[in-house]
């Protein structure tokens, strides 16, 4: 069939099976806005600024597993842009941007709109194009979603020069059903022979430990994973990143790890002997201090990347492949063994004692709501089965630490890249994905202003979000850490003049409300949930003085967490 | 320890940026770079020097492979006996007793003269860097008008090629 550029990018879409596209056009993407104009395969959502955009489009990838599309103009729309695509990048995510471009013409002109958009976003896309030609367009929308979504996953830049787009120059347009490329060809199988040795290190541990990351997310192993947690009886732990992979109520479970993990799953970061790290990369906020870490072990490492392994922490057993994959040869070889016990019976007695210490426990008589509570409430309000997004802040890790996630993929932030204006907008892409489910963004007073306008988007589109507002009037983050190390000089954290933000709400069309007790918080959250077809916002009225802990602070170990306000170290 | 790293890329626009962006974002040194097309001109091939410890060159290894236009990359300081070669151009002033003494330095470098006017020398020179560096030692930096140098190239000795 003869085709326009601006038709094939959309019938390449099409053929994709992308249903939903956020975007926000523009002169260099018109072309393409007609044609979309002209179909009703392909959904176009109009957000409200181009950061949304991709936020939106990698909330509906991490909801789905399926790649998330944004569709962005040149110069300030690219730029808009990048925000949401190092967000993706940091944490891996499947995404394809298409941009539009200047006619090539013009490029290198500094015509107007004209960013390089393929140079400012290389550092931060698994791969980027500049289309050169319009023969080249389908099969270079093909590359884009196959590099986006296999091995390593990750956001893939498509910059088209408009004159590409033109609606009256026509070609035989036909998809390409398979692609492939010589210099582009990802591992997917572990190695059999590591495998067999990581598993006799395993069944000679006498302090076992697993720590899974995003990996295991992304790669859809959390039944793999499950199965050899419990059949080995292993305790485990879950980066921020990792969190639902494995259910948290569960009594293997030792809570996160890092920074602000349990006093449980550090320690026993700190004195296993075989660690078993799957889909996760020894991130600065997990390890702590570098030389500290895993002081005891030996490790295996099962990661779909080779590079990230022995990047920050030197692997004893690496496994490069799909986490999936190799964690179903971990299970067809354990099988075959007689003999598959593991006594660590004494090993779990000392993680219990840890336990008992109940390092998350906070001030549960307090005349004011304690953002821990609310964080509680909201998983009993929603029987702990919606999908929660996050901004950046304490209200983050209140939200990692006080709702434990069961179910893989319900748990959306961003961890790496710690992209505050994350939240709504990547709330608002998984309610586009299932907007039967429960999808609330549990955000801060700081945080929600930097992506507010995506409330319009969200009464545009009917998107009934629900948005948690833990409102302690401080960048609670930052005003933590100026307590802690510059004695408490608040520099520029206090979040003065903030809007009446029920008032706000309305504004957009939406129900607001603000609760200050912590008696009236169940019955409200109760309210706010039954009103299935609007979006709410509740203005919860936090504790501004309350910290996060436990705390791992610069420079120290898994074992030297801060506990409460007054405790030493430990 | 120094490296001399071959890479194979696809010959696209921009592949040269996404090799020096890189090492830049990352931090990682790079001491010299050549870049030219090779027999199949659909693919480039690069000869990278850089240093850095046993973690860094795999780190470097392992991200240049990541590099989703890379079909290849060889650290060949890691693969047995290899052959590395510089060209230098260099214009010396030649004038009185000079000219002599810079015609017989050349000859012992086996270095060529190239170009000639009543008052300098162009010459032309390969061979690793070492020997470069001797020859700009043995003229003086004083006699010295410019010098351009091509980065190394590396290859590995005996029948088998990169691919
Ligand atoms: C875009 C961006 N700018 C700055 C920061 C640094 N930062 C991290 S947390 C934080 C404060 C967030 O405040 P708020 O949203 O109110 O959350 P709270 O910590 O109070 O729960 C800031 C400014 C960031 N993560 N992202
Ligand atoms: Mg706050």
């Amino acid at each position: 069939m003869e085709l326009s550029g601006a038709e094939i990018v959309v019938q390449a879409l099409k053929d994709e099976g992308v249903k939903h596209v956020f975007g926000y056009p523009g002169g260099a993407v018109l072309h393409i806005y007609d044609a979309i104009f002209q179909q009703e395969d392909v959904q176009h959502i109009l957000v409200r600024h181009e950061q949304g955009a991709t936020h939106a489009a990698d909330g509906y990838a991490r909801a789905t597993g399926k790649p998330g599309v944004a569709l962005v103009t040149s110069g300030p729309g690219a730029t808009n842009a990048v925000t949401g695509i190092a967000t993706a990048f940091m944490d891996s995510i499947p995404m394809v941007v298409i941009t539009g471009q200047v006619p090539k013409p013009f490029i290198g002109s500094d015509a107007f709109q004209e960013v390089d958009t393929v140079g400012i976003t290389r550092p931060c896309v698994k791969h980027n194009f500049l289309v050169e030609s319009l023969d080249t367009l389908a099969e270079t929308i093909k590359k884009a979603f196959y590099i986006a979504t296999t091995g390593r996953p990750g956001p893939v830049v498509v910059d088209i020069p408009k004159d590409i787009t033109d609606p009256n120059i026509k070609i035989d347009y036909q998809y390409p059903e398979k692609i492939s490329m010589r210099s582009y060809n990802p591992v997917v199988k572990g190695h059999l022979g590591q495998i067999k040795r990581a598993i006799d290190l395993i069944m000679k541990a006498e302090r076992p430990v697993v720590y899974t990351g995003g990996g295991v997310v992304q790669a859809d192993a959390e039944k793999e994973l499950t199965q050899l947690v419990q059949m080995l009886n292993l305790p485990i732990t879950n980066t921020l990143m990792g969190l639902g992979a494995y259910p948290a109520s569960d009594k293997q479970f030792l809570g996160m790890l890092g920074m602000h993990g349990t006093y449980e799953a550090n320690m026993a970061m700190h004195e296993t002997d075989v660690l078993i790290a799957i889909g996760a990369r020894f991130d600065d906020r997990v390890t702590g201090h570098i030389e500290k870490f895993c002081p005891n072990a030996k490790i295996i490492h099962i990661d779909i990347d080779p590079a990230s392994i022995s990047k920050n922490v030197r692997v004893d057993i690496p496994i490069v492949g799909n986490v999936k994959l190799v964690l179903k040869d971990f299970l067809r070889v354990l099988n075959e063994k007689a003999d598959k016990s593991l006594d660590i019976s004494g090993w779990w007695q000392q993680i219990d004692k840890w336990r008992s210490i109940d390092c998350l426990k906070y001030d549960t008589q307090s005349e004011i709501i304690k953002p821990q509570f609310a964080v509680e409430t909201l998983h009993k309000v929603t029987n702990g089965d919606a999908y929660i997004t996050s901004d950046v802040g304490q209200h983050q890790m209140f939200a990692a630490q006080f709702y434990p996630f069961d179910k893989s993929r319900r748990w959306i932030n961003s961890g790496g890249l710690g992209t505050m204006g994350f939240g709504l907008p990547a709330a608002m892409g998984v309610k586009m994905a299932f907007p039967d489910a429960e999808v609330a963004c549990v955000t801060g007073e700081a945080s929600i202003q930097m992506c507010i306008q995506e409330l319009a988007t969200c009464k545009q589109y009917d998107l009934p979000v629900k948005v948690i507002l833990l409102n302690n009037g401080y960048m609670g983050m930052v005003r933590q850490w100026q307590e802690f190390f510059y004695d408490g000089r608040y520099s520029n954290s206090y979040v003065d003049a903030l809007p009446d933000f029920v008032k706000l709400t309305e504004s957009f069309g939406h129900v607001g409300m603000k609760v200050e007790k912590p008696g009236d918080l169940e019955g409200a959250m109760k309210e706010a949930f039954s009103m299935k077809d609007r979006v709410v916002f509740m203005d919860v009225i936090v504790d501004p003085t309350e910290n996060v802990y436990p705390m791992i602070q610069a420079g120290k170990g898994h074992h030297e967490m801060q506990l409460s306000p007054d405790s030493e170290m430990i | 320890m120094r490296h001399i790293i071959s890479i194979l890329m696809e010959n696209e626009a921009g592949a040269l940026s996404r090799v020096a962006g890189l090492f830049s974002a990352r931090a990682y040194n790079i001491e010299s770079l050549t870049v030219a097309p090779t027999e199949d001109d659909s693919l480039s091939r690069m000869t990278l020097v850089t240093r850095g410890s046993d973690e860094i060159i795999e780190q470097i290894t392992k991200q240049l492979n990541k590099l989703i236009d890379v079909v290849k990359v060889l650290d060949l300081s890691d693969n047995g006996p290899i052959i590395e070669r510089e060209y230098m151009l260099i214009k010396v002033k030649a004038e009185g007793n000079l000219r002599e003494e810079t015609k017989r330095l050349a000859d012992i470098f086996r270095a060529n003269i190239i170009d000639v006017t009543d008052c300098s020398y162009v010459i032309e020179m390969a061979g690793n860097a070492d020997k470069l560096n001797a020859f700009i030692d043995s003229v003086g930096n004083e006699h010295i008008v410019e010098v351009v140098r091509s980065g190394a190239l590396g290859m590995a000795r005996g029948a088998k090629g990169i691919l």
